[in-house]
């Protein structure tokens, strides 16, 4: 059973059985992995058919940030940013994605548009989809070590001798 | 011992193992699928009329090429991998990476006031877009995006518009040049010099700007800018006129273009596709007209839409978003208010360079700001706004320091990209490069 | 026949030196600055300035530059336009040793000659860790005149024949000589990957 979104009210607020915050007028909803796909494709029914962006956080050093209340934070979250051409609206979908089971079902089939996405949250943060047709590095050389945006991966600056300056 | 003697290195080569398209024997299913569009969630009928190109040939008839990433019309470092047969391309893939530049991780080491000049070198056909996007993200997060001064805005508008006529310019010298029209590269290229002149007065630089910043620019406009502008504005119309003649209406141009590269509305939401191409195909959505910014909502102009979705259509959008963005940049001049060019928030915004000598706060303030940087609250921001390409937005999350804890951009040309193997299926090697053309990416956004 | 076999081996450079072949060499390296094409290696926003310098306000006709020729056996200067990541390196090498010699390289714009403003795990910190570069033209990007001053730089260091008698102190430029590192450079660790 799911409410019809509110406009403009802050209170608790839930779509499609998952809870909602509204935060500098943009609307959140936190999902669970099991449910994900799901809740995606009744997005897409309810006109949220254009996935604009999916990407990834490394919450390693926030862990206790604020998130919804009854959801857990874990160290990943795929945030996926909808939009809906016919209302106007805006809205986006976080997952908590835990370290240790690093996957999420893939979102292909439903939006293809994410295939490049998800490509790139698996080799900037490791986190594999299933059911990606391509499931392969996007951005690095394919036989680079590390996902290089992950929170505990260096920077790799080189020691910058500036002239003049002491050893 | 050289490099050439080091085994090492020689094994280094341009192989991109899994990245790369593999023979249709390899394929699974679903990735073949992929290609053929199936998943596009079409209708049987729909899939069933995609068999204009033959599907059961053998592995020996069809033949993988590589094209690029060195490759004088792949528009930057892009690297398509075409299956062929004969001439006509089966499948193709795109292999990206190649300006890969980490500077979603860079963004983590800048702060919010250098973060610009990082953004801005991502779309460097229209670095003012990067660096405004980025600065309402932020400027959303500080909660001060209300309090913007209206000079600031109306200025802020000004460059955008005159940074999508030049970057459209360029895409008209650049495709031009890819179709066979070489001189249209050096008429575009005039163009864009006195566009970049202007900026060149007003910013400092011909590119790459670092001028919009949270809270608002840099520096106020140079006095005798509005004869510049209007300089600019008369020069143009008789120009694209002379484009109208050369391109638009040649028999060779229609032939090149009409009919090549064609993508349908549904496959271009479906995709994810923006801008140009998706307003190829009939669908009428211009971020700044369906969810405004800036003050966009107080000028009058019209979105440019196409019908066929092919190559020719976006061309066409272009040309006339040219003409658009003069209509608005018109109406900018006259409506320019006075006031400040930054917001005033001391926090933000480092004071004037005269007040440093007066006032000890004054200097602190601006040391503050330029060494440690100004903290932004703990939250989550995604701003859009429509460049060139398509929409661009920014995904800022913060943890209460001066930096971002994690900057990501959704770049316009990393999702149009995905169309593009659908539109070069069965069309011809020279028609590749006219579908890549139209797409018109930016390598330094997709690879970011 | 000596003088077509010394020819055959050096070049010109086996020529006897005498006052006519002076004079042969000086026209050979006088043409050689005035005509010299470049490949195209634009890869990012100095691509742009480069495409920029070659247009009509800049015009890089008048240096004999205009054409810039896509297959590297047809060019003589591979200009590095932008910051070279870690994909592309092999790239970049690969068309460096397909042309043919003499071959220059100018490196345009900070982030081809230190890597620039991204000091981090994807580009590479200069491109002369990977071919030997002649000229460096800082900027980010260089505006037209500064590459042309590159360029003109390039130019007269050609005519100078200075390059050529660089290269066969140093056995050529077709390959980069490594010193491997002492013990006291290796102390400066340079940390990559996970921590």
């Amino acid at each position: 059973m799911s409410e019809s979104v509110d406009q403009g009210h802050e209170t608790a607020e839930t779509l499609h059985g998952f809870p909602v915050t509204t935060a500098l007028g943009q609307k959140v909803v936190f999902v669970d992995r099991a449910s994900y796909v799901q809740v995606l494709k009744k997005l897409a029914d309810d006109s949220f058919d254009m996935c604009v962006d999916l990407t990834a956080v490394d919450y390693l050093l926030m862990p206790n940030r604020a998130v919804a209340a009854g959801i857990a934070p874990e160290r990943f979250e795929l945030v996926v940013n909808l939009l809906s051409m016919t209302r106007r609206e805006r809205l986006r979908v976080r997952v908590q994605v835990s370290e240790s089971d690093a996957t999420m079902p893939s979102l292909f089939d439903l939006h293809p548009g994410t295939e490049a996405m998800e490509r790139e949250v698996f080799d900037m943060f490791g986190i594999t989809f299933e059911g990606h047709p391509d499931m392969t590095r996007i951005l690095m050389p394919e036989d680079w070590d590390g996902h290089p945006l992950r929170k505990d991966y260096e920077v790799g600056r080189i020691p910058v001798q500036f002239k003049g300056a002491p050893a | 011992m050289t490099v050439l003697d080091d085994p090492s290195f020689a094994s280094a080569g341009t192989d991109e193992g899994g990245q790369e398209l593999r023979s249709r024997s390899e394929l699974t299913a679903k990735e073949l699928l992929r290609e053929a569009g199936a998943v596009l969630r079409m209708s049987e009928s729909e899939a069933a009329a995609l068999a204009d190109v033959q599907q059961d040939i053998g592995e020996d008839q069809s033949m993988i090429i590589n094209m690029g990433p060195q490759h004088p019309s792949t528009h930057g470092v892009l690297r398509l991998m075409l299956e062929l047969q004969g001439e006509t391309v089966l499948r193709c893939k795109p292999i990206i990476g190649y300006l890969h530049t980490g500077m979603e991780k860079t963004a983590e080491q800048l702060t919010f006031m250098q973060g610009g000049t990082n953004v801005t070198r991502m779309d460097y056909l229209s670095p003012l877009n990067n660096e405004l996007v980025f600065s309402m993200a932020v400027e959303k997060l500080l909660g001060i995006d209300g309090d913007i001064p209206e000079r600031a805005v109306w200025m802020r508008m000004l460059l955008s518009e005159l940074n999508r006529m030049s970057s459209h310019i360029l895409f008209l010298a650049t495709n031009g040049m890819d179709i066979g029209a070489i001189s249209m590269m050096l008429y575009g290229w005039r163009e864009r010099e006195e566009v970049l002149r202007f900026f060149q007065k007003v910013t400092g630089l011909r590119m790459n700007h670092n001028f919009i910043r949270p809270g608002g620019l840099a520096a106020d406009l140079p006095p005798g800018w509005r004869d510049d502008v209007l300089d600019i504005l008369e020069m143009l119309p008789e120009r694209l006129d002379e484009y109208d003649t050369l391109m638009t209406g040649q028999p060779i141009w229609r032939e090149r273009l009409q009919g090549v590269g064609v993508i349908t509305a549904r496959e271009a939401v479906a995709l994810g596709a923006t801008g140009p191409i998706l307003r190829s195909t009939g669908v009428p959505w211009d971020l700044r007209r369906d969810m405004p910014y800036l003050r966009y909502d107080e000028v009058d102009f019209d979105v440019v839409v196409g019908s066929y979705g092919d190559a020719y259509d976006r061309y066409a959008i272009r040309l006339n978003e040219v003409r658009e963005s003069m209509r608005i940049v018109y109406q900018i001049l006259d409506k320019m208010p006075k006031g400040d060019y930054r917001i005033q928030d001391k926090k933000v915004t480092p004071p004037p360079r005269a007040r440093i000598d007066e006032s000890m706060e004054a200097l602190i303030h601006h040391f503050k700001i330029f060494t440690e940087g100004f903290k932004v609250p703990e939250g989550e921001v995604y701003v859009a706004i429509e460049s060139p390409r398509g929409e661009i937005g920014c995904y800022i999350a913060s943890d209460g320091s001066s930096k971002p804890y994690r900057m990501h951009m959704r770049a316009p040309s990393f999702v149009n990209i995905q169309s593009m193997p659908h539109m070069m299926r069965g069309s011809l090697v020279a028609d590749a490069v006219a579908v890549i053309s139209s797409v018109d990416p930016v390598l330094g956004e997709v690879d970011r | 026949m000596g003088v077509v076999q010394n020819v055959l081996d050096d070049g010109i450079a086996g020529l006897q030196h005498n006052f006519v072949t002076a004079r042969l060499e000086d026209l050979v390296k006088w043409s050689r600055s005035r005509s010299s094409w470049g490949v195209t290696f634009g890869l990012a926003c100095c691509a742009i300035e480069m495409m920029g310098t070659g247009a009509p306000h800049y015009d890089l006709a008048r240096f004999g530059m205009e054409v810039f020729r896509a297959s590297p056996r047809q060019a003589d200067i591979m200009i590095v336009a932008g910051r070279v990541s870690q994909k592309m390196a092999p790239v970049l090498r690969q068309v460096y040793d397909q042309m043919m010699e003499p071959k220059w390289v100018i490196s345009m714009g900070v982030c081809a000659s230190s890597g620039g403003m991204f000091n981090n795990y994807a580009i590479v910190q200069g491109v002369d860790q990977i071919v030997p570069v002649d000229v460096y033209a800082p900027g980010c990007p260089p505006t037209p005149e500064t590459l042309i001053h590159a360029i003109e730089t390039l130019h007269q260091l050609i005519e100078d024949g200075e390059l050529m008698r660089r290269r066969e102190a140093n056995a050529g430029g077709a390959s980069v000589h490594l010193e491997l590192p002492t013990e006291a450079a290796a102390s400066v660790s340079v940390a990559l990957g996970t921590k």
